[in-house]
């Protein structure tokens, strides 16, 4: 959790004591007009933009590599992954930075957002007309005042091992 | 399992292993009392925790182990094999307590009275007037046992179980005592084998035992009341501890508070007169033992300087100090941009301090190896014992250190490598003997450092690879056929033992058959970035040498640019650079679209980074200029085309992440010292990908397997080509002096025959038949040409396609002339060219000059011995155009049979690798007697390792020359010759 610059959570946590039901906090991101969220305990950091060396011959969703701390962090680009159009050009991604299988991974998406706290009476699962490609990164939704929140399943997103894609 | 067990298993288990090496090296000199001292500590050691612990099957096994070095220790016994024997028995047997230990954490049940028995027996026996002291199992070892009754007549000595329970009273007893600070004053500056063997030896006078005591400076020492009594207290509690019977104990104690006022120091000048029982515990040590002494000091000494520490800190540690050292290079970068900052001379200090510390941990991961041969030696003993032979294990630089990753890797088949030389290799004394080499075999290690290397050789003076029996074995495992057994060398044959499922033992012993082979050991140390390679001599014996990285973790790469992204290419598999330029003497040229390079006369194949990476296009390129960085992997050699070479750096290497691993053309990725993190090019993955060496099995081990025995395979660069119908063409790339394109008008018919003016020569170009007339038309014609002197020749073809590296069978002899045959190259039947054919075409006169010259002026007669029609087939023709004349014959029995019939040669060219009489025995043959004793002989080879080349010097061969090299080969020839005329 080092490095989180949001500092949202506190204002967050007085909102919802009054609530019922369970508590949990997400990190939220956006790409394009759509928000997203991970848990906040599966991220390690928060990125700005980043030198990114590009790996040739990966497969289009790894965008390259990156240099943590002395740790070797492969990013993958959440657009491609998701099936969305590549980020238009000149326009800088962020990263989250989060483990999977002891392995760093920094995923990239057009901002990151503050920390919420949302609450469970306020989640479904997904809808099923939702697009099948999300709907496989998707573990539900919540409803927000005014948008809605897609929780991402940094599993599946990270689960490149049955598709033997190579580039 | 608590820390302390831990530690204790951790100890001992260290304390096992040096035992197990200085016994044997004590049943070797067996005089050696410091030897036998260490030992005895060493035991004594191992026993003394296992009391201290509570674990009471161990510690009855470690006694009476001790018991009978004790025995030895004192001289009343001597150092036997049977002794060596029954102590590494009882060696063992600790060792598979504490395995069980280790797992349960509680020392498993289990019965040891029968060792324990024979260890008694034997230290008994030593002693040969004491047949009645019937082993008993001594009531550690079986507390459960019925207590001795008490007889009358007996001493209490025999009631309580002889010397064995004495010693363990003296041992628990001993152990309290050492813990009570009231009477540390008492022994104050004895050493702790001082003071227990003067206890143990008074106690057992003490109950009627033997008195092997004598004046000891401990019994004079004074006491006071209390610490007297705090003595016996601790007595008392070993005896209930020990479950020594009631009646008995109290008789014991009775007799200790007899001597009270002895000990207690009522008269101090008696004791300095040394009358026996003295002491609070009483009396008489054995003869002080210098040794024991010193021992003790030293082990003290060592104690205090080292400590255990987790190997997972260490690698921890190691991490950080990576990273700190990517750090500092950071810091030091931006330094550089600002000269005069003031924090120059601090970041100097952190760089130093930086420097020191990563070395310091560096070494913290260095180990000698003697640390994985530390079994090697007992292993022999064992093995020559069971096997009945006589072998010597020499081990040479012990001391070399490597890293403990590396070490770990290579300890078993280290260990695999030994036991096989000792088990198959070494033979028994009395087939030694009929060898006439002496009795004892020996087994060599040697280990030492080369060049970021570490070179480890196994070396034994046995009977060597059985040649036949590998070739058995190849056949019933289909692994080769009869046919290509015959073209195999004999180390071709050899490198088979490396392969899965391969022993030639042919009866599994309990040694062999372990289900680890030598491909396991070969795959072990491939897997580390090593090699193996082996020379065997049948009848004299077998080399092992292998060269393994000093670690795993920094390597040194040089860092390349291509396409503005750098990539790490490991240093060890870089031969050269070479910069090309199209306006340069050196240029990229391009076969059909494959980038080549003409470098000293060869082709070299190149690999473009910017394609294999689908990097930006050419175009996009700022500078003409290429660097090739020329990479070697197995005996391949090629290039990779790069446009920038920076510097070499020390890179640790960091394994890629999963969704990258399939990408076979990187082996990790680093961070370099300005913090960008760059891939590492995987050398063997980029030839693989390239079709350039692979030949159709995708595994890697296979890959590998191929790749070596290319070595030997006389696998070639072949050039193929498309010219006319039919199949394609494929000649040695060695024998095509250059490509080229001409325009086609420029063709001219001269003489009826097609000619273009190329370097200032009229040069005749030779269509294969069926080839279309194409003078006079547009476009560009490639030309192979074949040169040779001053004269050239051009193959006109239609298209070149590709070089491949590919075994030369010919399977299909050819029919029509200009082909040698037909043989399968890259999955395709494909015809073999004869050069000599076509060069005939182009200049009858060379070949009109072998027929009508040779007998007009002095004929330089060569003889050529090859069983390969290929290469009759292509050199014959070959050295006639270069105006020799040459006989060829098949197999030396040929050859001895024309020396025989009183054939004149002045000059015999010999293959090395021939069925049946091999060069070497045909050298031999010619030069021991008969009239060819003095005809130069030149071995022929496709491969020329430094042994063969002493070999081949050694039966006689004047000369040496590589079956490619053609030019090296009219060169010798021509000396040899002149030789010969100038001696003649």
């Amino acid at each position: 959790m080092s490095g989180m610059k949001n500092g949202a959570g506190s204002e967050f946590s007085a909102a919802t004591s009054a609530a019922s039901g369970e508590q949990r906090d997400y990190v939220t991101m956006s790409i394009g007009d759509q928000m997203f969220g991970i848990p906040v305990l599966t991220v390690q950091d928060v990125l700005g933009p980043q030198n990114i060396a590009r790996v040739p011959l990966a497969p289009p969703e790894v965008a390259g590599s990156l240099n943590l701390r002395g740790r070797i962090v492969t990013a993958i680009d959440v657009r491609p992954r998701l099936g969305l159009p590549t980020r238009e050009g000149g326009k800088s991604a962020m990263s989250v930075v989060v483990e999977h299988d002891g392995e760093l991974y920094s995923l990239l998406v057009d901002s990151v957002g503050e920390v919420l706290s949302l609450n469970s009476r306020d989640y479904q699962r997904n809808p099923p007309t939702l697009n099948p490609r999300l709907r496989e990164f998707s573990d539900g939704i919540y409803r927000l005042n005014g948008s809605l929140l897609v929780v991402l399943s940094v599993g599946s997103l990270l689960d490149f091992g049955t598709r033997p894609e190579v580039a | 399992m608590d820390d302390l067990l831990s530690e204790f298993l951790t100890e001992t288990n260290e304390n096992l292993a040096v035992l197990d090496v200085e016994l044997v090296k004590l049943e070797q000199n067996p005089n050696d009392i410091d030897l036998l001292s260490n030992i005895f500590r060493l035991v004594h050691t191992v026993k003394g925790t296992c009391g201290f612990l509570g674990l009471p099957r161990l510690e009855s096994v470690a006694h009476a182990g001790e018991n009978v070095l004790g025995k030895v220790r004192d001289g009343e016994l001597e150092v036997t094999p049977q002794a060596v024997t029954l102590i590494l028995a009882c060696l063992d047997r600790i060792r598979s307590i504490m395995g069980d230990l280790e797992a349960s954490g509680t020392e498993p049940a289990g019965d040891d009275s029968e060792l324990i028995k024979s260890l008694n027996a034997f230290a008994d026996g030593g002693k040969a007037a004491a047949p009645a002291a019937a082993p008993a199992p001594t009531p550690a070892a079986a507390p459960a046992a019925p207590a001795p009754e008490v007889k009358s007549g007996a001493s209490i000595y025999e009631q309580i179980g002889g010397m064995g329970t004495v010693d363990a009273v003296v041992e628990v007893m001993f152990n309290r005592v050492m813990g009570d600070l009231r009477l540390k004053s008492v022994f104050e500056g004895d050493s702790i084998d001082h003071v227990q063997g003067y206890m143990r030896e008074h106690l057992a006078k003490m109950c009627g035992g033997p008195d092997t005591s004598a004046p000891h400076p401990i019994a004079g020492r004074a006491m006071s009341d209390e610490q007297f009594d705090a003595l016996c207290g601790h007595l008392q509690a070993a005896l209930n501890t020990l479950e020594v019977p009631q009646q008995i104990a109290a008789m014991i104690m009775g007799m200790v508070y007899a001597g009270r006022e002895e000990a207690t120091g009522s008269a101090p000048a008696i004791v300095e007169a040394a009358p026996p029982p003295v002491e609070a515990k009483p009396v008489k040590a054995a003869a002080p033992k210098k040794e024991a002494g010193d021992g003790e000091a030293k082990e003290s000494a060592i104690a205090n300087q080292s400590i255990r520490v987790n190997v997972e800190l260490l690698e921890n540690l190691m991490t950080m100090v990576s990273e700190l050292v990517l750090t500092r290079n950071q810091v030091l970068q931006i330094l550089r941009k600002h000269k005069d900052s003031e924090f120059a001379a601090p970041l100097q200090r952190l760089n130093h301090v930086t420097s020191e510390l990563q070395e310091g941990v560096m070494k913290t991961r260095m180990q000698p190896i003697g640390n994985a041969w530390a079994k090697l030696p007992r292993i022999i003993r064992d093995l020559s014992h069971e096997l009945k032979k006589k072998i010597d294990l020499v081990m040479i630089g012990q001391e070399t250190e490597l890293d403990r990753q590396v070490l770990e890797m290579i300890k078993d088949p280290l260990t695999h490598m030994v036991r096989n030389s000792a088990d198959h290799a070494i033979e028994t004394p009395e087939e030694r003997r009929r060898a006439g080499k002496p009795e004892t075999g020996k087994i060599t290690l040697n280990a030492y450092h080369e060049g970021g290397h570490i070179i480890i050789e196994v070396v034994d003076d046995g009977k060597g690879l059985a040649l036949d029996k590998i070739k058995a074995k190849i056949l019933q495992n289909n692994l080769a056929t009869e046919a290509e057994l015959e073209n195999m060398s004999d180390q071709q044959i050899q490198q088979y033992i490396f392969k899965a499922g391969f022993s030639t033992a042919a009866k599994v012993t309990s040694v062999s058959g372990r289900g680890v082979g030598m491909d396991v050991v070969r795959t072990n140390i491939e897997k580390i970035g090593g090699t193996i390679e082996l020379r065997s001599v049948e009848g004299k014996g077998t080399t092992f040498s292998i060269k393994i990285p000093l670690t795993l973790a920094i390597v040194s790469a040089l860092v390349v640019e291509c396409a503005n992204e750098r990539f790490a290419i490991p240093q060890i598999s870089v031969v050269e650079l070479v910069r090309a330029s199209p306006t340069g003497e050196l240029k990229v040229e391009r076969i059909n679209d494959t980038p080549v390079l003409r470098l000293r006369n060869k082709l070299l194949p190149l690999v473009s980074l910017r394609e294999k990476l689908k990097l930006e296009a050419e175009s996009d390129r700022s500078s003409d200029d290429t660097f090739i960085v020329v990479t070697q992997v197995g005996t391949y050699q090629f290039g990779i085309m790069v446009d920038r070479v920076f510097d070499t750096e020390e890179i640790v290497v960091k394994p890629v992440a999963p969704i990258l691993r399939h990408i076979e053309v990187f082996s990790g990725n680093t961070i370099l010292g300005d913090g960008s993190v760059i891939m590492i090019l995987d050398p063997n993955g980029i030839a693989a990908t390239s079709g350039q060496i692979s030949m159709g099995d995708a595994e890697q081990a296979e890959k590998q397997a191929l790749r070596s025995r290319a070595h030997g395979d006389e696998a070639v660069p072949l050039l193929l080509f498309r010219a006319g119908q039919g199949a394609p063409k494929a000649v040695p790339l060695a024998l095509v002096a250059r490509l080229e394109e001409i325009e086609r008008n420029t063709i001219e018919h001269s003489n009826d025959r097609l000619v273009v003016q190329y370097r200032g020569q009229l040069m005749p170009l030779v269509p294969l038949e069926g080839y279309p007339d194409v003078t006079g038309k547009e476009g560009r014609q490639p030309v192979l040409v074949f040169s040779d002197r001053d004269h050239s020749m051009g193959l006109m073809v239609d298209e070149i396609v590709d070089i491949v590296e590919a075994k030369l069978n010919v399977d299909l002899a050819a029919e029509t002339p200009g082909r040698i045959g037909s043989a399968i190259i890259a999955g395709q039947a494909t015809d073999i060219i004869d050069t000599g054919f076509f060069l005939s075409q182009a200049f009858a006169d060379w070949f009109g000059s072998r027929h009508d010259d040779t007998v007009g002026r002095k004929s330089r007669r060569v003889l050529m011995v090859d069983d390969s029609a290929f290469f009759r087939n292509l050199l014959a023709p070959q050295l006639s155009a270069a105006g020799f004349s040459v006989t060829t014959v098949d197999s030396g029995d040929k050859a001895l049979e024309m020396a025989e019939a009183g054939e004149q040669f002045d000059l015999i060219i010999s293959d090395i690798e021939m069925p049946g009489m091999d060069g070497f025995a045909f050298c031999e043959a010619i030069k021991k007697s008969g009239h060819w004793q003095n005809t130069p002989i030149i071995a022929l080879s496709s491969h020329a390792s430094p042994q063969e080349l002493a070999k081949g010097r050694s039966v006689g061969f004047d000369d040496y020359v590589a079956k490619y090299d053609r030019e090296g080969l009219v060169h010798i020839l021509n000396e040899a010759l002149s030789e010969v005329r100038g001696a003649a």
